[in-house]
């Protein structure tokens, strides 16, 4: 199964999309979520290479790992959290294109399907032409 | 006339530019708030108290390639913006280039800022005139291969890369932003001073009151 990491720079949205995600799993995904920087008890907006990096050595398998990021430097963290695998590891892991929180819902269902990591980015990208609002609604 | 570069001297330099940021930390933050998310300041303030307690327990380092890399991971794990893995990635490549020992000639010096810059660019994708710290960055490093190759000392040399850095970080006031959240302004970014190319400023200017002999 593929397993996915949610970055965000806040810690309750990364939990927020999670829960989200995680209610569409029937198969045995793994789901963590990685948002903000630890400061003492509580979290401050921002993104954790390290933190990302250890999400990814705890959730890593062979079928290979979907980063889902929000914004900016989430994605420079992403990067250089990979920088820190193994090479073995660094080939089976993506950083997704995809809308957050949409491509996460996407990823999640997909990923429980038993999909491969190719799959299920390509669907949770696919998710950014979704048209959540029919056009109909919108033209007036 | 000696021009090297001790252990020493580095934890001097990273002290001082932490205390820099402090100082300077509002001017990060309105610089920010002009053309991004005003978040600069606080996140390198973090990082610079990190710094600074990571230095103070870092009694027992003697090789300027770990001291190097500590500051690197503590950077990283600690500012939170961009600029976290860009600062990081900096000192990561210093530190390699730097190797181990308690002092490096100022030529190495010199080789580790390059290298530091080359890692910043292929992380960030940001070339110079994006507005970017790479504005005061790449000159420096410029100015500090070109004294360095002249024979300059280490305080000559150094001098001449901070007037170059801070030349740089004057001339992002007139760029259009071609990376980070300045660059969603668009032409709206001109008239406004890079806070990244203003921190990466501070960083050489550091270095020149603290590295030189």
């Amino acid at each position: 199964m593929v397993n996915l990491v949610i970055v965000s720079h806040s810690a309750r949205l990364a939990e927020g999309v999670k829960e989200l995600a995680g209610s569409m799993i029937d198969g045995d995904v793994t789901i963590i979520a990685v948002g903000g920087i630890a400061e003492g008890d509580d979290y401050r907006l921002g993104t954790d290479p390290m933190r990302i990096h250890a999400a990814l050595e705890e959730v890593w398998s062979e079928a290979g790992v979907l980063l889902l990021v929000d914004l900016g430097s989430a994605v420079l963290s992403a990067t250089l959290a990979l920088d820190f695998l193994t090479p073995e590891q660094r080939a089976t892991c993506l950083i997704s294109n995809a809308p957050l929180v949409e491509g996460a819902v996407i990823a999640a269902l997909e990923a429980g399907l038993g999909h491969s990591l190719e799959e299920v980015n390509q669907a949770a990208e696919a998710t950014a032409q979704f048209e959540k609002i029919p056009r109909s609604l919108n033209s007036y | 006339m000696t021009r090297d570069v001790t252990l020493e001297q580095m934890q001097h330099w990273l002290l001082h530019y932490a205390d820099q940021i402090e100082q300077e930390q509002a001017t990060l933050t309105r610089l920010d708030a002009a053309i991004g998310d005003a978040d600069h300041g606080v996140n390198m303030q973090h990082g610079a108290e990190k710094m600074r307690a990571k230095i103070n327990d870092l009694t027992d380092c003697h090789d300027i390639d770990v001291f190097l890399r500590t500051i690197a991971m503590t950077l990283i794990s600690s500012i939170g913006g961009a600029a976290g893995p860009l600062y990081g990635v900096f000192f990561l490549r210093a530190s390699k280039e730097a190797g181990p020992g308690d002092v490096i000639s100022l030529d190495r010096l010199a080789q580790m800022f390059q290298v530091g810059l080359e890692s910043i660019q292929q992380r960030g994708h940001a070339r110079l005139g994006d507005k970017t710290m790479v504005d005061a960055l790449a000159p420096a490093v410029e100015a500090l291969r070109l004294a360095t190759d002249a024979g300059q000392s280490t305080t000559e040399a150094l001098a001449v890369a901070s007037e170059a850095a801070e030349a740089g970080m004057l001339a992002t006031i007139d760029m259009e932003a071609k990376k980070g959240r300045a660059s969603y302004l668009g032409p709206r970014s001109i008239g406004h001073q890079d806070p990244g190319a203003t921190s990466a400023y501070l960083l050489v200017a550091s270095a020149a009151a603290t590295l030189g002999n």
